[in-house]
């Protein structure tokens, strides 16, 4: 299995390319056939009901699954031919993933080491400054609130500075405290190049940081384009349409 | 092929297996000559050890099929898996049964932790755990690959089983019984044992197929429900 | 559809470029080191392990009639149906841990091989159920007046050995226990057929120490559990990741 040093990560291609992406689970074709691509500094906002196949797409982009046909590369390097190629994606999600029994300064710490980041303790102490948690990070993690879990969580996602931000529903649970915290945290990764997937019900929330969006129904993206050329009022609209007529 | 027509071709099958044990049977009453210090119960050997070489069958076929499915990811491999499985489970119990049928009137006990029951017990825990596993385990492919696991590893562990009893008893010389020796058989008694190890045999290809098939019409059902949980 | 557009470069992404990434042993010691620490920090399942040890021990005590059997002779063998049950107290926790939050995801999507998850939860269990070994035994010495001085060394090898066997197979069935419906009752189940090889070469070996036998006598018995060590441990890792869903 390749090391660090041997997968080349070639900053000339899209931080995604998703190509003819499938997975079946038993008889059930979760992801039917995805194409597409995020460049650096790009926002996907990835809309669609309940049973879509959003997560399932998620999860085969953070590794977690493989897919059954298809091609799945972050950074140029295909996300199974090693664990290293899994170092370039932070995932946050909408359970906080953390251990509740660690303080928020270890949970982060331990995801840095995992990822071989230099000094952990320090870029953990760093990662949970600009999170605004960094006053309760010696507080094991389940005393906190779940906003505060949820930044904490964030931090551990960016300790690593990941090219790839995967995040899933990761606005639920959280007050506009919160929700505040989170959109800056994640314009503030794409703007410094980072690439962004993001999962959520929330058209507003979802708009407000794409570039481009999505609508996902049925195992495939039935709507695709840029942020510029929407119509917010009319998308909403269509969206609604799209959403209950599944239901 | 209908429906009704796999059901009475399988029918068909079955019938044959149970003539055939029938018949095996047949010939183990009236046509096989009694052993000479046991008597009559001797004759529960022959229901015995071929259902305990069919039990061991069976748990082969677990675990190569099971070896077979995480290599292939072929879910007809677990069904294979399955089925020998609920098979051999009944072939397990089988000589779990006979053995003490046998055991009393011969050894004077109904148990004794002879090397070979030991074993087959640790067989039928095997088996019970697997099962057991599946019966756990509502997603398919999860439910498949946990099985393989067990599967393997129970295969692993049958000789550890075997070393360890085997040690024990060598160790721990058991209260002398009288324990028959092997039967050196005649040609008449070994044509028999032969004769009911093929029919015991044909059964459990025959009932393999058999809940393969249903393992099959299962899976079938539950896509066409569109869950993934058809089974339990 | 391919979406064609390619983003705008990135001047930088940050600082913290991960620049070594650590290898199988390491990554399962962080993570053996961080169950360890919650384990530490919360010690519940410790202290149940032990209290049960020492429950099981006394009840034991009271079970068995003294003059038919001497104490020498039942120790052995309470003790490692003991060591046996506590240590399956402990397993269970053992991948509770990470379903709680959902942390599993996070360790499944860092760059960690799954082996090493495997043999680091492995070796937190092993610290963790010869922790408990180590109160037990000493509680077994008081309890029945057995005269352990003597023989404890080879005692603590045979108990260490034991508890890699009794974790290696443990530990790789809580992973799959934990994602059932019947997690408490499967783990015992599917864990104690494969405890047989161990606990009989244990309990047989400690025997033949305490009643201060010729080592060769062992010899046969640890021969035993060293194979079935060796044997469990790499099949146990290999199959893991099997137990994944990817």
């Amino acid at each position: 299995m390749p090391g660090a040093a041997e997968i080349v990560i070639d900053a000339n291609r899209p931080v995604v390319e998703a190509e003819g992406l499938v997975r079946v689970f038993g008889g059930r074709r979760a992801v039917d056939g995805v194409d597409f691509t995020i460049g650096a500094g790009e926002c996907l906002a990835l809309f669609g009901p309940n049973g879509a196949g959003k997560t399932t797409l998620l999860r085969l982009l953070a590794g977690l699954l493989a897919p059954s046909e298809g091609i799945c590369r972050v950074g140029g390097v295909r996300l199974r031919e090693g664990a290293a190629a899994r170092a370039q994606v932070g995932l946050v999600s909408h359970t906080s993933m953390l251990y509740g029994a660690l303080t928020a300064h270890e949970n982060v710490e331990f995801a840095a080491r995992l990822y071989g980041v230099r000094d952990p303790s320090d870029a953990a102490r760093r990662a949970l400054a600009e999170m605004r948690v960094a006053d309760r990070a010696n507080a094991p993690v389940r005393a906190l609130s779940r906003g505060l879990q949820q930044r904490v969580s964030i931090a551990r996602a960016i300790v690593h500075a990941p090219r790839l931000l995967l995040c899933d529903e990761p606005y639920t649970g959280l007050d506009e405290s919160g929700s505040a915290a989170l959109t800056a945290a994640l314009a503030d990764r794409r703007d410094r190049g980072a690439a962004l997937l993001l999962v959520t019900h929330n058209l507003g929330e979802g708009l407000a940081l794409a570039s481009h969006a999505a609508v996902m129904r049925r195992g495939r993206f039935v709507r695709h384009e840029a942020r510029a050329t929407l119509d917010v009022a009319a998308y909403a609209t269509e969206y609604r349409e799209l959403a209950t007529a599944d239901a | 092929m209908t429906d009704r027509t796999a059901r009475a071709r399988t029918d068909w099958w079955l019938v044959a297996a149970a003539l055939a044990v029938v018949a095996a049977y047949a010939r183990v009453i009236w046509f096989t000559p009694a052993e000479a210090t046991q008597g009559l119960v001797q004759k529960i050997y022959y229901l015995h050890l071929p259902a305990a070489l069919n039990a061991y069958i069976a748990f082969a076929v677990v675990a190569v099929t099971s070896v077979v499915y995480l290599w292939l990811k072929d879910p007809r491999a677990d069904r294979l898996a399955e089925s020998s499985a609920e098979v051999g489970l009944l072939f397990t119990t089988v000589v779990l049964t006979t053995g003490p049928i046998w055991g009393k009137p011969v050894w004077g006990t109904w148990w004794t932790w002879d090397a070979r029951l030991t074993l087959t017990l640790f067989l039928w825990f095997i088996y019970a755990g697997y099962l057991v596993l599946r019966g756990a385990v509502t997603e398919p492919g999860m439910r498949a690959r946990y099985s393989a696991v067990l599967g393997i590893l129970g295969a692993l562990l049958i000789p550890f089983i075997h070393m360890s009893v085997y040690l024990f008893r060598t160790l721990h010389p058991m209260p002398i019984v009288l324990k028959p020796d092997r039967p050196s058989l005649p040609p008449e008694m070994l044509q028999t044992l032969m004769l009911s190890f093929a029919a015991f045999f044909f059964t459990y290809v025959v009932l393999t197929r058999a809940r393969f098939g249903l393992a099959v019409e299962r899976a079938k059902l539950a896509m066409r429900e569109g869950s993934s949980d058809g089974e339990r | 559809m391919r979406d064609a557009i390619i983003g705008p470069r990135a001047a930088s992404v940050s600082a913290n470029e991960p620049t070594n990434l650590p290898g199988v042993l390491h990554a399962a010691w962080l993570i053996a080191r961080k169950d360890l620490a919650i384990e530490f920090r919360t010690r519940t399942a410790f202290f149940s392990s032990i209290v049960f040890a020492l429950l099981g021990l006394t009840i034991f005590y009271f079970a068995w009639d003294p003059t038919a059997v001497a104490a020498i002779d039942i120790a052995p063998g309470v003790l490692w149906v003991i060591f046996t049950f506590s240590g399956l107290l402990g397993l269970q926790r053992s991948f509770g841990v990470e379903q709680a939050d959902g942390a599993m995801d996070a360790l499944l999507a860092a760059p960690v091989d799954r082996e090493a998850i495997y043999l680091g939860k492995a070796l937190a269990n092993v610290l963790f159920v010869a922790g408990v070994q180590a109160i037990a035994l000493p509680a077994l010495a008081l309890f029945y007046s057995v005269p352990l001085g003597g023989v404890w060394l080879p005692l603590a090898g045979i108990a260490l050995l034991a508890a890699v066997g009794i974790v290696a197979v443990g530990t790789l069935f809580s992973a799959m226990a934990v994602n059932t419906r019947l997690a408490e009752l499967l783990l015992p189940m599917l864990s104690l057929p494969f405890f047989l090889p161990i606990v009989t070469a244990a309990a047989q070996t400690t025997a033949r120490l305490v009643a201060g036998r010729p080592a060769a006598e062992a010899w046969p018995w640890l021969r035993i559990l060293l194979g079935f060590d060796l044997v469990f441990v790499v099949a146990c890792a290999v199959a893991f990741p099997y137990t994944l869903d990817e």
